[in-house]
């Protein structure tokens, strides 16, 4: 690793302030960045600590709307019981060490094309809070490692509204368990959302004509007749882009069962 | 360099780190604590797994800074003063769950979470609970049977002995 | 089961306590003081010319201790080959030099360029970062076969071609076995990918060079298998440095598999460098860096042809294989395709004619060696896989093909020339229908099948050739070394023994297992035997431990300077009991006169060895320490038959091992609980290669699986709780504990097993499909039930 100096603030205004550094950087739990980091990849030379900082921690439920503060560890999502889908998520991110110090901000933050939370907000129409403003699901992913996030902004927290029903399938890419393709099925307030993680190109994706299909009818065989375009998919040597086309509609039809 | 204190294995220690300094690196080299080891470079295989505040956590992805005023344990805390191995530790000698002895101050680590928060796992939940921790010696089969023995199940039926 | 502690207990592991407090002592453990770090600029490109290095800015630094190239080892030995190869037409192997730092050309990423010696190792990669290499990206040779066109650039300018050798196997056979093949009623023909798989043991490597200006002693601990072999080869071949000078010293090391038997570059580094800069120098691999430099295991292509009568009787098999060497020739690479793998060809059975071919050829990519079963895994896979196409293309069932063509006469003359000493395949087949159940298989499947998934039953045999080898049989092979082993047995004076072993443990629990053999011949408690190994100072020259011959070779030495032992203290025990020799007798501990109630306790006896006040001075010298050197007169054979059960989900094409069954025949075993975790092992890493593992190279040399994010380790939840018998035994008849060694046979047996049982899978589900080459990704699963 490079040099740089990590600070620890204790609030979301300390931890702006020192973001205002053009070459800080914040640190979530650390579970990407540090072997970013590792591989000199990065070369900040300020690291500005959220996990110290408690207004951006905890789990609460009000309204229909469950609020995840950014700082919040995945082992957290997973022990709550109002969002069931996204608690097994959450219990499926990484390994058990990975879960303890991850986070969902920095997991949004950093949006790998392959991690599952974007799925999640997206196929719920979450909201993102930033310090400075609140981001709707569909005009925060910007393609794979992109967001709307401006450099000095901090995810402070995530407002899901709770669907009726939900699930995550995920299918495992073998060496690093993230997704190679995961699907978010939710029946929310406005209908049917169709989330997919780990297939695209251009990362997290709603999968539109699934989502207008399952609004007329919610049954895996709504599917039958829809055929995803392997063009922008992933091709790698865990799974041609076909076969990550191919997945998406497995894990479709499997969430839509799940969810009955 | 900052000066970073933290409670290790009961005692309080204090030492300088840098930003970048891991916590690995700091149990390992600023303390003398060479029983953590570090196995990889992405966070994967587990090996440097310690507790701090009781979590598991890969101290090969945490910096020493974090863990400022934490409580920290690490494999060289498990048996008692006097040398008794905890029954974790008992378990994976009796069970044959180690062979290098590499990635085994990890499993014992992973194992002690996981029973502290699970006190009875099936297999199934063992197996998932490890899949932070890679063993390239035992084909985990006497890992797992070992957590099981270690969680008081009877383990005669799994085949091998 | 003896519960004493001798051979045959599942004695628990003493080496275990200091593993499970975290009081092992890994050579990353170790800091000497004053030590200053290396870390070694690698390229980044497959191919390139170098056409300068300028350190001139790196060199000011801070930090910075010196900055080598590959012009401060023109002087030096090359990264020697332990091992030539003759070709099929007489010709010694194509040799190429391989620099300790990249000279002229860089071949492979990875390959080393400069090493930059610092106070700390950021400084030292900050120092890197400096150095302007000037690099001329030449074209990758990266496929095999593309690697012998005419036209193909060369790895090596100062070679001939990127054949390293082309090599027949039995080259006299060749034509019979074409007649035999071309006229046979029916020939099975199979094409396929033994997969390149990385080691990884868990523990990276690490290296510290030490030198002492005060008595020009050097030290280099290093993580390997064989500390001898680092020093004679390194110390002859490389630097020049005379043994007496030269300590290697391998503490605990953390897993070897074969990747930590090769003398590395690295290693002469650390060594030189600490003269240089006479200070301690330390290499610390990251994880990232082994995927780079740690050699790699297996990357054959084979086609493979069987042909049988009608009745199913195998009358001769034909096999091409390429073999990728990687850009260097690591330490045993070359025998590795063709020693290790030709003469196993013949597998359980009695095909009377055989031809092996081998095409060894160099690539733009990391150095290919030994990998847990080292050729023999690769001579399995072709086998087994070529037994369960045949068998059924021929409707025969394919554990009777199998059993039709078994050997079952001993001792057996393969055509591939090996004598298999024991054996009894139908026993080991017959162990394991029973713990495989394969009778409770269908009512399985239909369980599968209830759940919507496939399931299917793959079975297959194995046989290996271990306990490494016949030193005049490997010389006439092409062997730079010979393979006995040696043991010192020292007895203190009041009786306890230090035994020196040359056998290497990383992993496979000498110190608990070999006292047990001690305390055995002697009849004293185990507790009183320990071993030294790992440190070419204390232990007399030996060869260390791979190819599963730790027991057989080094247990065998140890069982000969123990004999040795007790041949002297009876010689003692008689003069203390006034009797003669030959009437003495050593049972539990006390030396006896035969028929008489007279003895004499072994603690007294050894006393009287080192206080020699009534003691037969005139005849015989006091101490009681012995030597020996044992050199097996073959290979043993262990052999086995596994059955793996898995299941297919047809929707995504991911496999999961639902039932992995081993029935091994490893002779006689001296501790159950340590052969049941080795075979355990050796499973996991063959479900690794089956399903999971795979080392790839894009077209421009780049390594794609370069970390755990892509190089899928098995993890817990890969596999399932496997179950193992090793209650057949038929003795090795040549060594003096009539054992066969046992660390190899899960790696070797497993992969076909695995593959076996897909394809079988597939078929039921009315699938045409004949073969996938590993790994069976979900990905290549589904893309095959497409076709």
């Amino acid at each position: 690793m490079y040099a740089f100096d990590v600070e620890t603030p204790s609030s979301v205004a300390e931890a702006v302030a020192a973001l205002k550094d053009e070459e800080a950087t914040a640190l979530g739990g650390g579970q990407t960045l540090i072997p970013t980091l590792k591989q000199r990849l990065a070369a900040p030379e300020k690291l500005v600590s959220l996990s110290g900082i408690a207004e951006m921690k905890g789990i609460s439920t009000d309204g229909g709307v469950l609020t995840i503060g950014g700082a919040t560890p995945h082992v957290e999502v997973a022990a709550q019981g109002d969002f069931p889908a996204l608690a097994a998520l959450a219990g499926n991110i990484g390994d058990p060490a990975v879960r303890n110090r991850g986070t969902i901000g920095g997991s949004l933050a950093n949006n790998d094309p392959s991690a599952c939370y974007p799925s999640a907000v997206l196929g719920t129409g979450a909201t993102i809070v930033t310090n400075t403003r609140e981001i709707a699901a569909d005009d925060y992913f910007q393609g794979m490692f992109t967001t709307a996030l401006e450099d000095d902004e901090i995810i402070t927290a995530v407002r899901f509204p709770i669907p009726k029903a939900a699930s995550y399938q995920k299918f495992d890419q073998p060496a690093s368990r993230f997704a190679l393709v995961g699907v978010f099925v939710a029946k929310t307030a406005d209908g049917v959302r169709v989330a997919v993680t780990g297939a695209s190109e251009d990362g997290v994706f709603r999968w539109t004509e699934a989502e207008e299909a399952l609004n007329k009818e919610f049954r895996s065989d709504a599917l039958m007749d829809l055929d995803i375009n392997a063009m922008n998919m992933i091709g790698d040597l865990h799974g041609t882009k076909e076969y990550r086309a191919h997945l998406v509609k497995v894990m479709t039809r499997r969430a839509i069962n799940a969810i009955g | 360099m900052t000066q970073v204190t933290m409670t290790v294995n009961g005692k309080a220690v204090s030492g300088e780190a840098e930003g970048r300094t891991l916590l690995s690196q700091f149990l390992r080299d600023g303390l003398g604590l060479t029983g953590t080891h570090v196995g990889c470079d992405t966070s994967q295989c587990g090996a440097c797994s310690v507790h701090v505040n009781g979590k598991l956590v890969k101290s090969c992805t945490m910096f020493a800074i974090e863990a400022d005023g934490a409580e920290v344990s690490t494999v060289e805390g498990e048996a008692d003063e006097d040398g008794t191995l905890s029954t974790i530790q008992q378990a994976f000698q009796e069970h044959h769950g180690l062979q290098c002895g590499f990635c085994t101050p990890g499993m014992v680590m992973a194992t002690k979470s996981l029973l502290a928060e699970n006190p009875k796992p099936t297999e199934a939940e063992i197996r998932a609970y490890l899949s932070g921790n890679i063993c390239r010696c035992t084909g985990y089969h006497n890992i797992v049977k070992a957590i099981m023995a270690a969680s008081g199940q009877d383990v005669s039926a799994i085949a091998a002995e | 089961m003896p519960a004493d502690g001798g051979i045959g207990a599942s004695t628990k592991r003493r080496e275990d306590v200091r593993f499970l407090t975290g009081n092992g002592n890994y050579t990353d453990d170790i800091n000497a003081n004053g030590q200053a770090y290396v870390y070694f600029l690698r390229s980044e490109m497959a191919h390139a010319k170098i056409n300068g290095i300028d350190t001139s800015d790196a060199e000011k630094m801070d930090g910075v201790i010196r900055i080598f190239t590959g012009e401060d080892f023109v002087e030096v030995g090359g990264v020697p080959c332990g091992w030539e190869v003759t070709d099929r037409f007489g010709n010694a192997m194509q040799e190429p030099r391989h620099p300790i730092l990249a000279h002229g050309k860089a071949r492979h990423v990875g390959d080393p360029i400069c090493a930059i010696v610092a106070e700390t190792l950021e400084q030292a990669r900050d120092a890197a970062e400096a150095i302007e290499l000037d690099l001329e990206e030449l074209p990758a040779v990266i496929d095999m076969k593309s690697a012998l066109a005419k036209d193909s650039p060369k790895v090596h300018d100062e070679l001939e071609s990127n054949l390293c050798y082309d090599w027949g196997f039995v080259e006299e056979n060749r034509d019979a076995v074409d007649e035999a093949i071309k006229n046979a009623h029916h020939v099975t023909t199979l094409e396929l990918r033994n997969n390149r798989l990385i080691a990884n043991p868990m523990e990276p490597r690490v290296a510290i060079g030490m030198f002492d200006r005060t008595t020009d002693e050097h030290t280099l601990y290093t993580t390997s298998q064989n500390p001898h072999v680092i020093r004679l080869l390194m110390g002859a071949f490389v630097l020049g440095i005379p043994e007496h000078k030269l300590r290697v010293i391998s503490p605990d090391v953390g897993g070897g598999f074969g990747t930590k038997i090769f003398h590395y570059a690295e290693e002469a580094f650390c060594t030189f460098a600490a003269k240089a800069v006479n200070r301690p120098v330390k290499w610390t691999c990251s994880r990232s860096e082994a995927f780079v430099s740690d050699a790699h295991g297996r990357d054959h292509v084979t086609k493979i042809e069987l042909a049988m009568d009608k009745d199913g009787n195998f009358l001769a098999l034909r096999t091409d294989t390429h073999a990728n060497m990687g850009a260097y020739l690591s330490t045993f690479a070359p025998s590795v395709p063709t020693w290790l793998h030709g003469t196993l060809m013949a597998g359980n059975y009695k095909t009377p004619l055989i031809y092996v071919n081998v095409k060894a050829v160099f690539t733009n990519t990391v150095p290919v060696d030994a990998y847990r079963g080292a050729g023999r895994p690769e001579a399995s896979f072709q086998l087994e896989r070529v037994i369960d196409k045949a068998a059924h293309e021929m409707g025969i069932d394919p554990i009777e093909l199998r059993r039709q063509n078994f050997i079952t006469e001993f001792p057996y003359a393969t055509p591939v020339a090996v004598e298999y000493d024991t054996g009894d395949y139908n026993a080991t087949m017959d162990k394991m229908i029973e713990i495989a159940d394969l009778a409770g298989f269908e009512k399985r499947a239909a369980e599968s099948a209830d759940n919507g998934k496939l399931r299917g039953i793959g079975v297959n045999c194995y046989i290996e050739a271990c306990g490494i080898a016949p030193s005049n049989l490997v010389g006439q092979l092409g062997a730079r070394a010979g393979l006995y082993e040696s043991a010192t047995v020292r007895v203190n004076a009041t009786g306890s023994i230090s035994v020196m072993t040359g056998s290497h443990s990383h992993g496979q629990g000498h110190e608990t297992a070999f006292p047990q053999v001690i305390a055995d011949m002697l009849g004293i408690d185990a507790s009183q035997v320990d071993i030294v190994h790992g440190d070419t100072s204390k232990v007399p020259m030996g060869m260390g431990t791979y190819g599963s011959r730790s027991l057989a070779v080094g247990g065998s030495a140890m069982v000969r300077a123990t004999e040795k032992i007790i041949n002297k203290a009876k010689k003692i025990a008689a003069h203390l009991l006034e009797a003669s020799e030959g009437d003495i007798e050593l049972k539990d501990g006390q030396f006896t006169v035969a028929g008489t109630d007279k003895s004499v306790a072994w603690g007294d006896v050894t006393l009287a060895a080192y206080v020699p006040h009534n003691y037969p001075l005139e005849d015989l010298e006091p101490g009681l320490e012995e030597t020996a050197f044992y050199d097996p007169a073959n290979f043993t054979y262990p052999s086995g038959a596994y059955a793996c059960e898995v299941e297919v989900d047809p929707e995504t094409g991911k496999v999961t091992i639902e039932r992995f069954s081993a029935a091994d025949d490893f002779g006689n075993i001296v501790n159950p609980m340590i052969v049941d975790g080795q075979v355990h092992g050796g499973i996991g890493q063959g479900i690794g290669q089956a399903l999971l593992e795979q080392a790839v190279y894009d077209d421009d040399g780049q390594l794609i699986s370069g970390s755990y994010m892509d190089y899928a380790m098995p993890r817990a939840d890969d596999v399932p709780f496997y179950t193992v018998d090793h209650s057949c035994q038929t003795p090795c008849t040549h060594n003096p504990l009539g054992v066969k060694g046992c660390g190899e046979a899960g790696a070797i047996g497993s992969p076909p097993a695995v593959v076996n049982a897909v394809v079988d899978a597939l078929r039921r589900a009315g699938q045409d499909i004949t073969h996938i080459d590993m790994p069976l990704t979900p990905s290549r699963v589904w893309q095959a039930m497409q076709s």
